[in-house]
């Protein structure tokens, strides 16, 4: 600046291309949102983020699979010699020894009534089937607790969905769900 | 980029000694858009170069997001777009920025070039700019022409109809290439998943040319109003601040025009008919192409009659390519020694009744081709080739130009005494001190 | 610049002059070629601007009449229009709770499929699903309604529009007409009353209306009349109410965004407005003492 410029006030000046300067950062940045924003799930995948799954036609012993968020639910009617199985597991046997059920305080043990379906409902188990490791699907009534067996990298769980032994770091999760009626589950 | 006389870049911190020795991309970015001279005298016109590099810009990134969501399927094409607009968080945003983004694309582009016309952008030693700008112009129009196909509504279908029918004019082969281009008999799945290819694949060849653009500019240097070229450094300013504020303040406003017509006339510029369906079976009772090709409609229109042995069908296609292909020689076309047209009376009348005429063959190309509309496109055709063919050879020859100043700098003093605004002439050298 | 301006302001009077030459080599063809009863150029009268709530930069739409449109659309034209790409869980913006869409998704049927047997099924509506169009496929809807198919409604008030020619298109830019769609539907339905001038051929099976875009008649018999549907909220039982709430509720399904679109708006040309403004003082600055 030459000392002979006396017509401009510097602090002025400098106010103004500050001011300019964050304006243009703003705009910037509101022009960014909505390419950020179109990443995210579109109404209509939200708008399906709840299924009712009828399944009155379960009895003890038997599954099914329901898409849920395009990932595999298992719903489950449990024997009850599975149940007692997963019953009379000590949790400090457990890798995990969280529920990881989404119906319940994310410090809820997983004692094998916080696994299920709650009480009267032991029976029931509705759990996302996708292993905690690295996203694959086991394989039901397999390995060597009954539950499921993981066969991408050996993770077996046993018939509450928990977390045995292997790679898998954390219980099957459960998610949000409830009984409708006594036949029909609503997931998510 | 690579303009003559060495460079005034000295990197300040270790590190940006370090990169310049093995890399010097900064030191190209300082030279290119920081210290670069350009002629004080610059208009607002020359904006436009700023802001189509913005454009294009803008397009490639709403375009990458938009095809996240796209279905390039005759199925699924539509309803896809639908879907975009109706349940894609801000898609009805980013698609109607998209798609009237070509539409302002267009309206700067052709600023640009009629600002290039108007002040003789394209005379020696700038041909080859000229050229590569018209290169730009036409991989644009085919841009603009396949995106247009994407959304797979009626006008989508019948224009990618119409205008691949162009090539069935050429003798021989016609049928052949065109059956090559839509991979079919007809405009059909192949036709729309090829088109949406090339659509993504050519913005980035126009970006490309673009560089070479560029490139060729930084070595001419920027023409401007006086056509007079640089002649010392008080003819000039530093790009940055003095460029960069003034390009940045056309970009604001030409902006705010384009987000006037997003947020309240979305559909404005668009064709009520591409919102429905493309249906193979049906012809929309008046097909127009998007309003930017228009000019090149009607004169395709205008061709109604055989000359000699070329049926009015081929001669409409080569009237309408060859009002591209004249673009190309116009540096060879214009015989005057003088740049400007602001020291060309008469041919500053015959630009302003080129874009008269331009503006008329764009109204022309939205009517329906018949009664009193043929002969009025026949006569904007004639007068748009004599204007390159004819006014532009001979009015070099015979135009009397004014008194040409001596440099940009005189030039700027006089046009100041003469409005009265009362710069101190040592102020002239004032961009020389700063930085 | 002043001398640029000038220039155009020529151009423009020149483009003006030929203009209007043309307009006026135009008006005796259109009176000698054809005659009132055989008219070339469609449609025969051009819609009637109405005044609607949605227009202009402050525009919002009027739930009530959304509602009622609605209505009409339910009770009336979804026995032969589908509107496939309008899901029930949208109708939240025509004020509808949860529970009322819910039940509402419910009185429709889906047709679904196939379950574990591999057969397809009906269940009841969910709002996820979209409205279920009246015929399976358009061979279907084009035999059941004289080889004409009812379009899609879900984008018709967008897809309708009556060319609004020189110099009318330069004013729409700052009056912000972009209601021709909705203007026309509401034409073509209150239009069906009025007679075709003597001599004109109306072919059999099709309905004489001067609204209509591509033709003298078409296929769709007037679809409305007095009393018809009945309101819960008194509004008037005419046609003429009917075609004004079943033409905003279409100009809502074809763009149920534009309430967004139009306060982002607000906001943006104001940001703009308020950066120029800034922009231009900075530049001043910046050129201040360089003479160009």
């Amino acid at each position: 600046m030459s000392a002979t410029d006396d017509t401009h006030d510097p602090n002025r000046r400098d106010f103004l291309y500050i001011a300019t300067g964050m304006a243009g950062v703003v705009g910037a940045a509101a022009v960014a949102w909505p390419f950020i924003d179109q990443m995210r799930p579109d109404a209509s995948t939200l708008a399906l983020s709840t299924v009712e799954v009828d399944v009155s036609s379960l009895t003890p012993g038997m599954s099914l699979t329901v898409k849920w968020r395009g990932k595999p639910v298992f719903v489950r009617n449990r024997t009850p010699e599975e149940v007692k199985a997963a019953q009379d597991v000590k949790l400090e046997e457990l890798k995990d020894p969280l529920a990881r059920n989404a119906n319940l305080p994310a410090d809820a043990t997983a004692a094998d009534i916080d696994r299920s379906a709650g009480k009267d409902k032991e029976n029931w188990l509705v759990m996302v089937g996708v292993c905690t490791h690295l996203g694959c699907i086991p394989l039901g009534q397999q390995g060597e607790y009954g539950g499921w067996f993981c066969p991408c990298h050996g993770s077996v769980y046993d018939t509450a969905g928990r977390i045995r032994h292997g790679p898998a770091p954390e219980n099957m999760a459960v998610p949000v769900f409830s009984f409708i009626s006594d036949t029909k589950i609503r997931i998510g | 980029m690579m303009h003559e006389g060495h460079s005034t870049y000295t990197p300040k911190t270790g590190i940006g000694r370090w990169v310049d020795a093995r890399m010097p991309l900064p030191r190209l970015v300082y030279n290119s858009f920081i210290a670069y001279p350009v002629p004080r005298n610059l208009n607002y016109f020359w904006a436009f170069g700023g802001i189509l590099s913005v454009m294009l810009v803008a397009q490639i990134l709403t375009g990458i997001v938009l095809a996240m969501h796209y279905t390039d399927d005759t199925g699924l094409a539509f309803d896809s777009v639908e879907k975009i607009m109706r349940d894609v968080n801000h898609g009805w945003l980013l698609r109607y920025l998209h798609s009237n983004g070509a539409s302002f694309f267009f309206v700067a582009v052709y600023i640009h070039i009629f600002r290039g016309l108007y002040y003789g952008s394209y005379k020696a030693p700038r041909e080859l700019l000229w050229i590569l700008g018209c290169i730009i112009y036409l991989l644009m129009m085919a841009t603009g022409f396949m995106g247009y196909v994407l959304p797979w509504g009626q006008m989508s279908f019948w224009g990618a109809t119409v205008i691949t029918g162009f090539f069935t004019a050429i003798p021989l082969v016609g049928d052949w290439i065109q059956q090559l281009l839509l991979g079919g008999f007809a405009v059909d799945n192949p036709t729309l998943n090829r088109f949406f290819a090339l659509h993504y694949l050519l913005p980035f060849m126009i970006a490309g040319v673009v560089v070479l653009h560029v490139w060729a500019l930084h070595v001419t240097g920027q023409n401007n109003p006086t056509g007079i070229e640089v002649k010392s450094k008080t003819d000039t300013v530093p790009f940055t601040p003095y460029a960069t504020i003034k390009d940045a303040m056309g970009m604001v406003v030409f902006l705010l025009v384009y987000a006037y017509f997003v947020f309240y006339l979305p559909n404005y510029l668009g064709h009520p008919d591409n919102y429905t369906i493309a249906n193979p079976l049906k012809t929309p009772a008046h097909i127009v192409p998007e309003w930017y090709f228009l000019p090149f409609y009607a004169i395709l229109r205008a061709i109604t009659f055989n000359i000699g042995p070329i049926n009015s069908k081929l001669g409409g296609v080569l009237a309408m390519f060859g009002a591209i292909a004249v673009l190309f020689v116009v540096p060879w076309l214009d015989t005057s020694k003088v740049r400007s047209a602001v020291y060309r009376p008469w041919y500053k009348l015959f630009f302003w009744l080129f874009a008269a005429d331009a503006i008329l063959l764009g109204w022309l190309g939205s009517r329906p081709a018949e009664g009193s509309y043929v002969l009025m496109a026949q006569l904007a055709t004639l007068f748009y080739f004599a204007f390159f063919l004819i006014v532009m050879p001979v009015l070099g020859l015979i135009e009397t130009p004014r008194r040409l100043p001596n440099s940009i700098t005189e030039a700027v003093l006089e046009k100041n005494k003469g409005s009265g605004s009362g710069h101190p002439a040592g102020a002239t050298a004032a961009p020389e001190t700063k930085g | 610049m002043k001398k640029i301006l000038v220039s155009l302001a020529a151009a423009c009077l020149v483009l003006a002059g030929a203009a209007a030459v043309i307009a006026q080599e135009q008006e005796p063809a259109k009176t000698e070629g054809h005659s009132e009863a055989n008219p070339t150029h469609f449609p025969i009268k051009e819609p009637k601007e109405m005044s609607w709530s949605f227009a202009g930069p402050f525009g919002t739409y009027d739930k009530a009449q959304l509602q009622r449109g609605f209505q009409v659309y339910k009770e009336v034209c979804s026995a032969c229009h589908s509107m496939h790409m309008v899901a029930f869980r949208t109708l939240e913006d025509l004020g509808y709770n949860e529970a009322q869409i819910k039940s509402l998704a419910a009185e429709y049927t889906i047709h679904d499929g196939p379950n574990d047997d591999g057969d397809m099924f009906d269940r009841p509506g969910k709002p996820s699903d979209y409205f279920p169009s009246p015929f399976p496929n358009e061979q279907a809807a084009a035999a059941g309604n004289g080889g004409a198919a009812p379009p899609d409604m879900s984008l018709l008030a967008k897809a309708r529009g009556i060319e609004r020619g020189f110099p009318q298109f330069i004013f729409d830019i700052f009056t912000q007409y972009a209601e021709s769609g909705p203007d026309y539907i509401h034409s073509l339905l209150t239009g069906y009353d009025e007679q075709p001038p003597a001599g004109m051929v109306i072919p059999e099976g099709t309905h004489y209306n001067p609204y209509f875009n591509a033709g003298v008649s078409l296929k769709m018999p007037k679809p409305l009349s007095d009393d018809q549907v009945t309101y819960s909220d008194g509004s008037p039982q005419t046609v003429e109410q009917y075609s004004r709430d079943v033409s905003a509720f279409l100009m809502w399904a074809a763009e149920p965004h534009m309430e967004d679109r139009k306060k982002t708006g607000f906001r943006v040309v104001i940001f703009m407005l308020l950066f120029g403004g800034l922009m231009y003082l900075t530049k001043r600055k910046v050129w201040a003492d360089v003479a160009h």
